[in-house]
């Protein structure tokens, strides 16, 4: 009864606040385990037209910036600096630290999105989103490359949905931590949220290279 | 509904009253009834679809419904069964009722995500219904382009939204039972004293997370294909449609297992109970699920023998196939081995095990027979692979799920079910479910195509006898219906304990406290010890 008292977030169908905190954090690691079998799907997918398609993926890669790619590569992974701080601040109890690191990952995130959005539309512009009006300067296949940026929205899509997921999750971190919920003694959901905003960025860290990367040596 | 007898003592059904204290529950108790409530219904309304299935083909030429509206009926038929009943089936309401009572815990590890994967699969039947209501689909459940994608006017969308948001369901139960069976197993319950009946839903649970978000994805780009062209499908664009069905069979041949594996623990469950022995070989039969669910992650391409994939890819999986016989067959022959020289009493529970052992059986060999690259070919698309499939769900996932629902009635309701009706309807499915399929063995092989609502006329006979099964079987289905709602209130008390069996479930009141237990169990012996739980039932009376 005595951890009751002790740790009030304890849930009545956990006898210690050790079991409910490691069965909140295997519950994340299997949860991620899915969204490695959901995105690979695209993976394979992805791999299997490169292969088929290696020229056009080649060509319609290089169309895109890889400067502005490079940076948000970079802005992302500071968040996922400020992240780790973030939880490293619950752990210690620096409740104002916390407060600060998961605005300055908010803020991170919220600069991956809006560049997002910047190249997104830029391909609006360049006609190279997949439909009638497609067209890629300098080959005549014109389907696959079509295919790779059909490839290129689903993927870097569905990535920036679980970024704005992510977004909201830190958002309610923020208010709890604002409100002094998280102590040294219960801070998991600031632990487990950081798994997925790490999760999220590696997912980028791998769509980075295989959607900027391919063909740079053909420049 | 409440007697005297159960008023006295406080249960997980009086603890509290009223609509909110249901829709708004976190006990996995009442939850796992509500998911029974909602998979009751989608079962009988996938039974209408059957229904009219079957009376359309007792005449060669369509004389009830035209080519488009049976086509509509399969694929309502399939996506229903599939995905809104047998998935959830098992483990949504039986594994979550006694799964946490079977290791000993209060609840699941996360009771709010439990009542979120019921709320999932009600939405995601919800814009099922809706696709039925507004016009059908008519892709069949597997949905295959370039059909699905750019030919059928029919609702392809919102029947994949719905299939999608149940996925998640699906996954929520899995991810929940794997960190329950890891993390809230009671003091002196390790691996090998758990269950087979947790054993079984934990390898169905390392299924759904591992290929539920396959066929997730594969629905968005499916949607996607079909709303904006993305091409991934598309051979106008390079897109290939034969990578739709890898994607599609990654999940849906594992999806199989989803149903199946719950209810091979179902039946080691009541085979030892019955015939009041341990379960022979209890290691290998447990470690035969976790056999199945990996291997079947290797075989999907078996469905694929004539869609043009490589010959060797075909001869690598009809090899592979062939390999899940063995961890079925283990499970076969040692419950065969545990009835040998047992206590056996043949009980409603123990008549529907029968009747799984038999029909599995059926089901698994012929399960060679389309494993085999050859027969495959000339059985490939026909009623030889409806009565083959049909078999296991129906013959092995429904009779299990129903001797199960007999089996745990009376700790669920506190109540015992009427045993003579009990065992007509036992007998009723048995005979119906082999008068409807096992003509459609015969039919198949002679060469009538699956998905045809016309045929003929050789045929008729053989379809005349499947729709009379057809007609057994329904009313073998409506019984339990009856009498179950009947005992709720006119079946004699159960006690804690009516079969002798050694389950922790069972060392509580029926039906059991909100929280299970009155104080947290300690286990010092293996399962199925039923020397151990007559010396305690001894210490006890003495």
């Amino acid at each position: 009864m005595d951890s009751h008292i002790q740790v009030p977030e304890l849930q009545e169908q956990f006898e210690t606040p050790a079991q409910q905190k490691d069965a909140s954090t295997l519950g994340m690691w299997i949860f991620l385990v899915t969204e490695v079998m959901f995105f690979g799907g695209l993976f394979l997918a992805y791999a299997i037209y490169r292969r088929a398609f290696a020229g056009a993926f080649g060509l319609a890669s290089n169309t895109l910036n890889v400067w502005i790619g490079a940076v948000n590569t970079g802005v992302l992974l500071c968040s996922s600096f400020t992240m780790v701080l973030a939880v490293r601040a619950a752990q210690i109890g620096g409740r104002r630290a916390l407060v600060v690191f998961l605005i300055l990952t908010i803020l991170l995130g919220g600069v991956f999105l809006g560049v997002k959005a910047y190249e997104w539309n830029e391909k609006f512009e360049e006609h190279h989103v997949p439909g009638p009006t497609f067209h890629l300067e300098g080959t005549t296949e014109q389907g696959p490359a079509q295919l790779f940026f059909s490839l290129y929205f689903t993927m870097t899509g569905l990535h920036a949905l679980h970024m704005v997921i992510g977004e909201g999750l830190m958002l309610f971190l923020l208010w709890h931590a604002y409100k002094g919920k998280y102590t040294p003694s219960y801070y998991t959901p600031v632990d487990v949220g950081g798994l997925y905003w790490h999760f999220v960025d590696i997912i980028w860290i791998f769509l980075f290279p295989l959607l900027y990367l391919i063909a740079r040596h053909q420049h | 509904m409440i007697t005297e007898a159960v008023q006295e003592r406080e249960t997980y059904l009086n603890a509290s009253y009223g609509i909110k204290s249901w829709l708004l529950t976190k006990d996995h108790k009442r939850i796992a009834l509500l998911y029974l409530h909602t998979i009751t219904f989608f079962f009988f309304l996938g039974g209408i679809f059957a229904t009219l299935i079957r009376l359309e083909l007792l005449t060669p030429k369509g004389s009830l419904v035209s080519a488009d509206t049976y086509s509509k009926l399969f694929t309502l038929h399939g996506v229903i069964m599939i995905f809104f009943f047998l998935i959830p089936s098992i483990p949504a309401t039986l594994g979550n009722f006694f799964l946490p009572m079977m290791i000993g815990a209060k609840d699941l590890a996360f009771p709010r995500i439990n009542l979120l994967s019921w709320y999932l699969l009600v939405i995601g039947g919800c814009f099922a219904m809706y696709a039925m209501l507004a016009g059908g689909v008519d892709t069949g459940w597997t949905f295959y382009v370039p059909y699905s994608t750019n030919y059928s006017n029919t609702y392809v969308i919102a029947t994949g939204l719905g299939i999608f948001i149940a996925g998640f369901s699906s996954i929520l139960t899995g991810l929940n039972f794997i960190v329950t069976v890891h993390r809230m197993r009671a003091p002196g319950m390790t691996w090998f004293r758990l269950p087979l009946f947790v054993w079984s839903n934990y390898a169905t649970a390392l299924i759904q997370v591992l290929g539920t978000p396959v066929i997730a994805i594969t629905l968005v780009l499916l949607i996607g294909e079909r709303t904006l062209h993305i091409g991934i499908f598309d051979p106008a664009r390079g897109g290939d449609p034969v990578l739709f069905q890898h994607l599609f069979w990654f999940y849906s041949h594992p999806a199989v297992y989803i149903m199946v594996l719950p209810a091979l623990g179902i039946i080691s469950e009541l085979v030892s109970v019955f015939s009041k022995k341990p379960v022979f070989g209890y290691k290998v039969v447990a470690f035969s699920s976790v056999a199945i669910a990996v291997l079947g992650f290797l075989v999907w391409g078996h469905h694929m023998f004539v869609s043009g994939q490589s010959v060797y890819a075909g001869l690598v999986f009809s090899f592979l196939s062939y390999f899940v016989a063995i961890p079925s067959a283990i499970k076969v022959f040692n419950w065969t081995a545990t009835l040998h020289k047992g206590s056996i009493s043949y009980a409603t529970p123990m008549l529907y095990a029968f009747g799984f052992i038999g029909l599995f059986t059926v089901g698994g060999l012929t399960g060679l027979f389309v494993a085999c690259l050859g027969v495959d070919v000339h059985v490939h698309d026909t009623y030889f692979v409806v009565a083959h499939f049909h078999y296991i769900m129906v013959g092995g996932t429904i009779m299990a799920y129903l001797g199960g629902l007999h089996y745990w009635w009376p700790k669920m309701s506190g109540r015992m079910y009427p045993e003579g009706w009990a065992k007509l309807s036992a007998l009723i499915i048995y005979l119906g479910f082999n008068l409807t399929f096992f003509p459609q063995f015969i039919l198949g092989y002679l060469g009538m195509p699956r998905r045809y609502w016309t045929y003929p006329d050789e045929f008729q006979v053989l379809h005349v006898m499947s729709t009379a099964g057809a007609s057994v079987l329904a009313v073998g289905y409506l019984m339990p219906l009856v009498y179950f709602m009947w005992s709720l209130r006119y079946g004699p008390i159960a006690g804690p304990n009516p079969w002798g069996a050694t389950g922790l479930e069972w060392r509580t009141s029926s039906p059991p406290p909100a929280h299970n237990f009155e104080e947290t169990p300690i286990v010092t012996t293996d399962a199925y010890d039923y020397a151990a739980l007559a010396a305690m039932e001894e210490a006890k009376v003495g």
